[in-house]
């Protein structure tokens, strides 16, 4: 491919290699400072090319592929191609991965325990994790959490945190900075987030979870208990990998839901819902 | 395109010889490692090379790759399990093929090789019976409209691809292993009845038939995509079968009087020559003789390159051309693509 960025996240080395120089460039500002893939050897590629030969240069649609794809994955217009690299990496990860099992949920640290927090997109879960890394906690990630299969510690994947619409303008108002900022793509406004220093700096560093949440944005406040049994369903349904895995997602699963203490809990607005959190993870 | 050869060659010698992999930099490994995901054919390759003189990042994607093969062996075999329960009550042979086969009969073929769907032989006249026995177990008919429907059931060589409502799995229900339409007719019956039993029900196809649909499924039935992981398939079969140093003749004189009547001697013979130079299969010297053709089917098959992509793209369409013109009449051709593009339009 004609341009290349080669980058690691956490445990994953990513190459991402592209038809046209615009997506390239932009995801290597954002990504500036992380460091190469392991032995410079990528663990999962990207491949973002025109959809037709043609369409390289003619209203420009970048597609989206790589070691695994979507048929149904639809292309994005080239000035939406952040996002598609962005769209692509999650991709790959999803399908592809199984060094760990994966959760959709973000994921942050204080004194050596990790909180997290699972929800479908507009949960906010996101857009908590960005306001409690603003707020003293270690950012791990806002898309995936990597659970090791031996001893189920959680390890980082600071992606920068995708924010979408109304989120965008909550993480600014927290003191956060958000660029760049994508207009009028199919899930709306998207902008992204860079991580601190900070949390690049100790992406290899894993820790134990000490709290499940699963949060609710834009109902009245309430906290309620959530049994293992139906952690362990929703997870299952959270996770890309799990059947995948075998026995070992199983077992790590199982005993995730047994050890971590769930609440489902209910907010707002941010302001609440990082007081709540607070008060929670205080309450432990 | 020196470029495209280079990769795709560097994947077939890596796992002809894994020694080869030795001069590679990390640029080498990420674009090999690349194409034989692409190729399906990973999980082979991390168990053909030697773990410990890799670096640790290569070292970690093999094991992935490893595990992940491990994985798609239990589901498959729990897979074939489910299907012989399903269909015990009929007492009908159930033959597995490909992947399922290789791993159920502990074949070197199923060494780490990828498995999809689960594909089962049986007799014709029981085909019926089967389908429902399977609905009955929780099978069902993937979406699809009405013409695939009939098209498979009147012309296919399979019934329309059924899907297990709880474990997302797909089954592929044989009656033989070419179209009906397809000029090549292959005794069926005989498939069946020369079928070697595993002892739990279900059996594998004899030696010579595992070769032999191995070459229908890759030279009279489509296009050689994945070609490569077909021809390592019937390289590993054949070092197997043949006890790999001193040939067998009378191996070799039954797979050749087999694959005649099936109808399949040609190909069966460009599938053992193409296996010889990409693999250097060890062969007979009168199954060596090269074909000027030959050269075409190797290009066609060496078309990945290190991004995972397919190359060649005139070479690839002139074999999609070729794989529909093998399995229909011209007429029915034109009336299937014709239905196929209005519809793809609509």
């Amino acid at each position: 491919m004609r341009h290349v960025h080669a980058f690691r996240v956490g445990p994953v080395g990513f190459r991402v290699g592209a038809a046209w120089r615009a997506p390239v460039a932009a995801l290597t500002a954002l990504y500036a400072g992380y460091p190469a893939p392991e032995d410079d050897v990528a663990d999962l590629t990207v491949r973002l090319h025109p959809e037709r030969p043609w369409r390289r240069w003619v209203r420009p649609s970048v597609a989206i592929s790589g070691d695994y794809w979507l048929p149904e994955a639809a292309p994005l217009p080239l000035d939406q191609g952040l996002l598609a690299a962005e769209m692509g990496m999650n991709l790959q990860v999803a399908l592809g991965w199984r060094r760990h099992l994966l959760l959709h949920c973000s994921a942050v640290e204080r004194d050596g325990r990790v909180l997290l927090m699972s929800g479908a997109s507009g949960s906010g879960k996101s857009t908590l994790a960005t306001v409690l890394a603003l707020n003293g906690w270690r950012f791990l990630g806002d898309e995936f959490a990597f659970v090791a299969l031996d001893d189920g510690r959680i390890h980082p994947f600071p992606r920068a945190a995708s924010l979408k619409n109304g989120a965008i303008e909550a993480v600014r108002v927290a003191g956060g900075t958000v660029d760049p900022v994508i207009e009028d793509t199919p899930k709306g406004r998207i902008g992204y987030w860079r991580p601190p220093a900070d949390a690049l700096a100790r992406m290899a560093e894993a820790a134990p979870p000490a709290l499940l949440l699963f949060p609710r944005f834009g109902e009245a406040e309430a906290v309620e208990r959530m049994a293992p049994s139906e952690a362990f369903m929703r997870l299952t349904q959270a996770s890309t990998n799990y059947v995948a895995l075998g026995e070992a997602g199983f077992a790590v699963l199982s005993r995730l839901v047994r050890e971590v203490p769930t609440l489902a809990i209910d907010y707002p607005d941010g302001a609440t819902g990082l007081a709540l959190v607070e008060r929670l993870w205080g309450a432990l | 395109m020196g470029g495209v050869v280079r990769t795709a060659q560097q994947l077939v010698a890596a796992l002809r010889d894994p020694a080869s992999v030795a001069g590679l930099d990390p640029a080498g490994w990420t674009a090999l490692l690349t194409a034989a995901r692409a190729e399906r054919l990973l999980g082979t390759l991390a168990h053909r090379l030697d773990a410990r003189a890799v670096t640790p990042a290569v070292a970690r994607i093999l094991a992935d790759a490893r595990e992940g093969a491990g994985q798609e062996r239990r589901a498959a075999l729990w897979e074939a399990e489910m299907a012989r329960r399903a269909l015990a009550p009929l007492g009908v042979p159930v033959v597995l093929l490909k992947g399922t086969a290789f791993v159920a009969a502990g074949l070197d073929a199923g060494q780490g090789r990828s498995i999809g769907d689960l594909d089962i032989l049986v007799p014709r006249e029981a085909l019926d019976a089967v389908e429902q026995a399977l609905r009955q177990a929780g099978w069902e008919a993937v979406k699809e409209d009405d013409y695939d429907d009939a098209y498979y059931r009147r012309w296919m060589h399979e019934l329309p691809p059924l899907i297990h409502r709880e474990r997302d799995r797909m089954i592929d229900v044989h009656h033989t292993i070419l179209p009906p339409t397809a000029r090549p007719t292959p005794d069926a019956a005989a498939l069946v009845a020369d079928a070697v039993p595993l002892g739990n029900g279900l059996s594998i196809l004899s030696p010579p038939d595992i070769i032999v649909h191995a070459a229908a499924h890759l030279f009279a039935d489509g296009d050689l995509a994945g070609g490569l992981r077909n021809l390592w398939d019937i390289d590993r079969l054949l070092r197997e079968f043949d006890g790999d140093s001193d040939f067998r003749p009378d191996f070799w004189t039954k797979l050749d009087e087999r694959a005649r009547r099936h109808e399949l001697g040609s190909h069966v013979r460009r599938a053992v020559r193409l296996t010889h130079q990409l693999y250097a299969t060890p062969v007979p010297p009168d199954w060596r003789r090269r074909y000027a053709l030959d050269a075409l089917f190797r290009r066609r098959l060496l078309v990945r390159d290190g991004w995972g992509r397919q190359r060649r793209s005139v070479t690839r369409f002139g074999f999609y051309v070729r794989s529909h013109w093998l399995r229909m009449p011209p007429r029915m051709l034109a009336r299937h693509l014709w239905i196929k593009a209005t519809r793809k339009s609509a």
